[in-house]
């Protein structure tokens, strides 16, 4: 049987506890980030990146049209504050729901492509959605975006949270992160989990093993669309507006680009991403207007030399040592 | 609605379309063959209407520029497949993705850097300016001009692929790059020239282009998507399907905005959908290793 | 040289980034003195992006007027820190940007914007934390009612303004009454178009040929056979940026300009420096500043000299002078309520009387707006050209007046 070291012991351990210890890393962030606004960028960011390494990392998807989800999301909670009256949470809710249906509905037309391919449709999906809600521009607001996004405050009955202070508002979202962040764990230590990695690896033995690969990627595609879903909402909720830039292509390949920055297929790599991307971008832009060159040569990089990321790269050397 | 002006938009879409094409074939062949998507095609395009500027600016010929521009970034292209994507061979579509995208980052920016932000002014030049009469309207020579030389590069093209000896390694590495290597053949020699080609076509179109739509850093932005839909509907791979699908492309979008302008660049994605879904390999693709 | 002295509010990324800033942006030297604290303006542009050029203008112009009331001693000893961030031309970005200026650098004042949904976002984010905002974007959304509080000031022309002044000029002198439309699916060709067809139908004018083209195209030529179809006596383009040099180059291609007049509600400096004198010769547009107003405006000679003194050898843009503009107007306003209080430099701007670079201004009660002179320029052959800037006659003067603004009720204000 296995025989463990000592070291290897406190590695193991470190992991069971890899959503709390992932919370309380979150929570630095607003002392590590210049102004708060950021940090809650990273935040989003990284929930958004989640979803896409779930995908992506676990499922061996890559999708170029997460951006429509996200959008979805953004413009659900909107919409239910700015023309529903809802507040805060049950926008959020809708939010949630609304990318989980596109998801679901776009899921059911995609999951039968295959590698390349799969990322061709999803691509043209994800541009189809955001003509779409580009040309409601009744209701989003076109490319003005959706405006009047009046999240001040959070009645929890016995706690008010106040929106329009900063910290609390990082703390807000840092909730939900939480909680997705749970949930997703528990998703990856369930055999829905195993199999994920599995179809990952090889998708025709899976099959052949009795599973049914189509339902599990349908499943995992909806869930992905959630995450992505449930950052958008938080978007809205944080900027009080929803740009319309944020639904296309760009930004499907920018939460890719984290994905693959912090580590695909590790579980707090994406938000190690979304920091180093969102600080770099911040940083390098005070020096020059130039930081695309930068972020292009770091990706460069990162591709030649770093295939699995910085969190990645930096957990393999731990496990090789422990 | 007259005929006259229905004829007038077709050609128009030729012309749109010609540009199309150019870019497609570029990409069709780097993906069939090397099976990496460019996402830094619209760079190079970028990248060849600068290098027709510089050129211009040497010696003073259009056609000298027409020639030397994709010459020298075919060179560039080589290059970059040498030293950049070579190395990601066998790691899976994923890793040529992220490098092909952040290599057009630092194309754009470098040649901001170098050129300035406002883009340069392009001249239609001396002996193409002017319409010509079709019979049912006038067009730009310029345009007629443009529509000729994508004919005869295709037709070249053709000719290269379907006659020579290079034309064969390059369908059969395609087909089977293994077998191909099995037999002699030094294929990422091969793989080289392709990308070169590819990158190649890409900047022809972009100092094509130019005159028409101007030389700015940003130019190869949307027309990266446009190949993209291109290649995918026609197939990946496959010259013929690259230069229909182009030029279907065009005429499609140059018709559809006699009607409704907004719903152009939509039905141009919903047809890419509708063909990978229904259709995954496009018109004349050939299924295979892709999917 | 210049140098900042970093602010109060110190934390380790400012440290960083006002060295790195101090290499970038050409700063002005604002001293802290011990006592008083800076009054610190926010000024977000698209130094990244299509409109790099105008935004880097914008900044150096607005360095100047920054500069300008320094040296003048300030307002009550204080004096003004001018924070340049860059919104990327991207809404999102620009919320991020206007959050950090307030929430983190504490900014009194935001000033800036280039295009017209940055500018509403912008808006937005001063409107719910009690912010003055000054709007160098031009839109005319940003008037109406919905959008508009009273924290927001717009010193940009609106699209109406500019339709207005050009129609006057060019609708009477068409050789004949039809007018065809090429105008972009946003906002801003929505707003322009809508403007034009209204001062088109005033002068008789026939409307033959409508088309809307999508934002960013960069082939225009399915749309000009249509045009030319409808065999029009004036064409007027309502877009914008690249959009604009794109279409009036491809218009010109299509022999568009041997039939008919072209013009453009606001003709931009930067675009028609990028094309040939040969292409833009007769086309017509609105300006809000051109440098040659020096011939006959005192005060655009006094900012021409002193954007000279400091970068010689040029002469700043229309964009540029909006960055000035913008930034001069709201220190005038705070000079006369003596302290930056919000409520009290409202109430100032509301009734100052400006004259900052090309004619009387004021600002109009019900919606902020910036009444203001509007020029109407025609593109010079190369002949007529004394140097490269020499790009534009000046040809008609629309002096500011409230009648060339939509009204107050049209707008949605009430009383």
């Amino acid at each position: 049987m296995d025989r463990q070291s000592p070291a290897s012991g406190w590695f193991e351990t470190l992991a069971r506890h890899r959503v709390a210890l992932a919370v309380l890393a979150l929570a630095a962030i607003i002392v590590i980030a210049p102004y708060e606004a950021l940090a809650t960028n990273i935040l989003i960011y990284g929930l958004f990146a989640l979803g896409c390494n779930l995908l992506l990392g676990y499922t061996g998807l890559l999708s170029f049209g997460q951006a429509a989800f996200f959008g979805l999301g953004a413009y659900g909670c909107g919409l239910s504050i700015v023309h529903g009256g809802l507040s805060v949470l049950p926008a959020i809710a809708i939010g949630v729901l609304s990318a989980i249906g596109g998801a679901i509905l776009i899921g059911a037309m995609v999951i039968r492509s295959r590698g390349i391919y799969f990322s061709m449709v999803t691509l043209a999906l994800g541009q189809c959605v955001s003509a779409l809600l580009y040309e409601a521009d009744g209701w989003t607001g076109g490319e003005n975006g959706l405006r009047g996004i009046n999240a001040a405050h959070v009645n929890l009955g016995f706690f008010n949270v106040n929106l329009l202070n900063p910290t609390q508002k990082f703390f807000f979202v840092l909730f939900f992160v939480a909680l997705a962040l749970a949930i997703v764990a528990r998703l990856l230590s369930s055999p829905f989990g195993v199999t994920l990695e599995a179809i990952r690896e090889n998708e025709k033995r899976v099959v052949a093993c009795g599973y049914d690969a189509q339902a599990t990627k349908w499943v995992v595609f909806a869930i992905s669309g959630a995450l992505c879903g449930l950052a958008g909402s938080l978007y809205a909720v944080h900027l009080s507006i929803v740009p319309i830039d944020i639904v296309n292509y760009h930004s499907s390949g920018l939460v890719v680009m984290m994905s693959l920055l912090g580590g695909m297929g590790t579980f707090f790599g994406p938000f190690i991403g979304a920091a180093i991307m969102l600080l770099l971008e911040d940083v390098v832009s005070h020096f020059t207007s130039h930081w695309q060159l930068i972020v292009g040569l770091l990706f460069i990089a990162l591709v030649l030399f770093f295939p699995r990321g910085v969190w990645g790269t930096l957990l393999s050397y731990v496990r090789s040592r422990a | 609605m007259t005929l006259d002006l229905f004829l007038l938009q077709t050609f128009t879409g030729l012309a749109l379309g010609s540009i199309l094409v150019l870019m497609a074939i570029g990409m069709s062949l780097i993906f069939g063959m090397l099976t990496v998507p460019n996402f830094a095609h619209g760079a190079f395009y970028m990248v060849g209407a600068f290098a027709g500027v510089v050129a211009l600016r040497l010696t003073d010929s259009f056609i000298a520029a027409i020639i030397a521009a994709p010459l020298a970034v075919g060179a560039l292209g080589m290059l970059v497949e040498r030293t950049l994507v070579r190395p990601l061979y066998g790691r899976g579509v994923d890793y040529p993705i992220v490098l092909t995208f952040g290599l057009s980052y630092v194309m754009v920016e470098v040649i901001r850097i170098l050129f300035g932000k406002e883009g340069i002014p392009f001249e239609t030049p001396e002996f193409l300016q002017g319409a010509v009469s079709l019979g049912f309207g006038y067009f730009p020579l310029y345009r007629v001009f443009l529509i000729g030389v994508c004919v005869v590069v295709v037709g070249a093209l053709y000719l290269c692929l379907e006659r020579t000896k290079f034309g064969l390694v390059v369908r059969a590495g395609a087909a089977d790059p293994e077998i191909v290597r099995v037999l002699g053949v030094d294929i990422r020699k091969v793989w080289m020239l392709i990308f070169g080609l590819g990158a190649g076509l890409a900047a022809l179109a972009g100092l094509l282009a130019a005159p028409m739509r101007g030389v700015t850093a940003e130019m190869g932005i949307p027309v990266l998507v446009e190949a993209f839909v291109v290649t995918v509907v026609g197939g990946m791979g496959s010259l013929v399907g690259a230069s229909v699908a182009g030029l279907l492309v065009g005429v499609v979008m140059s018709l559809t905005s006699l009607f409704s302008p907004k719903f152009a660049e939509l039905s141009m994605f919903a047809l890419m959908a509708l063909t990978l879904i229904v259709r995954p390999r496009g018109l004349f693709g050939r299924p295979g290793h892709l999917g | 040289m210049t140098g900042q002295i970093v602010a109060p509010n110190m934390n380790r990324r400012t440290l960083l980034a006002g060295l790195g800033a101090a290499a970038f942006v050409p700063l002005a030297p604002s001293i802290v003195r011990a006592q008083s604290e800076t009054i610190r303006i926010g000024f977000p542009v698209p130094l990244t992006g299509p409109f790099g050029a105008e935004a880097q203008d914008q900044v150096k112009c607005a360095q100047l007027a920054v500069e300008q009331f320094n040296a003048a001693g300030g307002v009550g000893g204080r004096m003004v820190e001018l924070l340049v961030r860059d919104d990327k031309l991207n809404p999102g970005e620009a919320t991020t940007r206007t959050l950090e200026l307030i929430e983190k650098d504490k900014a009194h004042f935001i000033v800036g914007a280039l295009a017209g949904n940055v500018q509403l976002a912008v808006n937005e984010v001063c409107k719910t934390r009690g912010v003055i905002y000054v709007s160098i974007s031009q839109s005319d959304t940003i008037n109406e009612a919905g959008t508009f509080s009273r924290f927001t000031f717009h010193e940009g022309m609106t699209p109406h303004m500019t339709t207005q002044a050009v129609g006057k000029y060019v609708f009477p002198k068409a050789k004949g009454k039809r007018v065809a439309f090429l105008a972009a699916d946003y906002t801003y060709g929505h707003e322009t178009l809508r403007a034009f067809k209204r001062s088109a139908q005033a002068h008789g004018m026939q409307v033959v040929e409508e088309i809307l083209h999508p934002l960013g195209t960069s082939d225009f030529s399915t749309f000009f056979p249509r045009i030319l179809a409808a065999k029009p006596d004036v064409l007027c383009i309502c877009n914008f940026g690249r959009d604009q040099l794109n279409s009036i180059k491809q218009a010109v291609d299509f022999g568009v300009k041997k039939q008919a007049q072209i013009a453009v509600p606001v003709f931009l400096y930067a675009q028609r420096r990028a094309g040939s004198p040969a292409m833009f010769d007769g086309v017509v547009g609105g300006c809000n500043y051109h440098w040659t107003l020096e011939d006959s405006v005192p005060s655009a000679k006094a900012f021409n000299t002193l954007y000279r003194a400091k970068y010689s050898n040029t002469a700043p843009s229309d964009y540029g002078a909006y960055g000035y503009a913008g930034v001069s107007s709201l220190l005038a306003a705070v000079k006369k309520a003596g302290k930056t209080d919000t409520d009290a430099v409202i109430a100032a701007f509301e009734t100052v009387e400006l004259d900052t670079h090309k004619g009387p201004e004021r600002y109009r009660k019900c919606d902020h707006q910036a009444i203001q002179p509007v020029f109407v320029v025609e593109s010079k052959a190369q002949a007529q050209m004394r140097n490269e800037f020499d790009v534009f006659n000046i040809v008609h003067v629309e002096p500011g007046a409230e009648a060339n603004l939509r009204s107050c009720d049209e707008l949605g204000h009430k009383g």
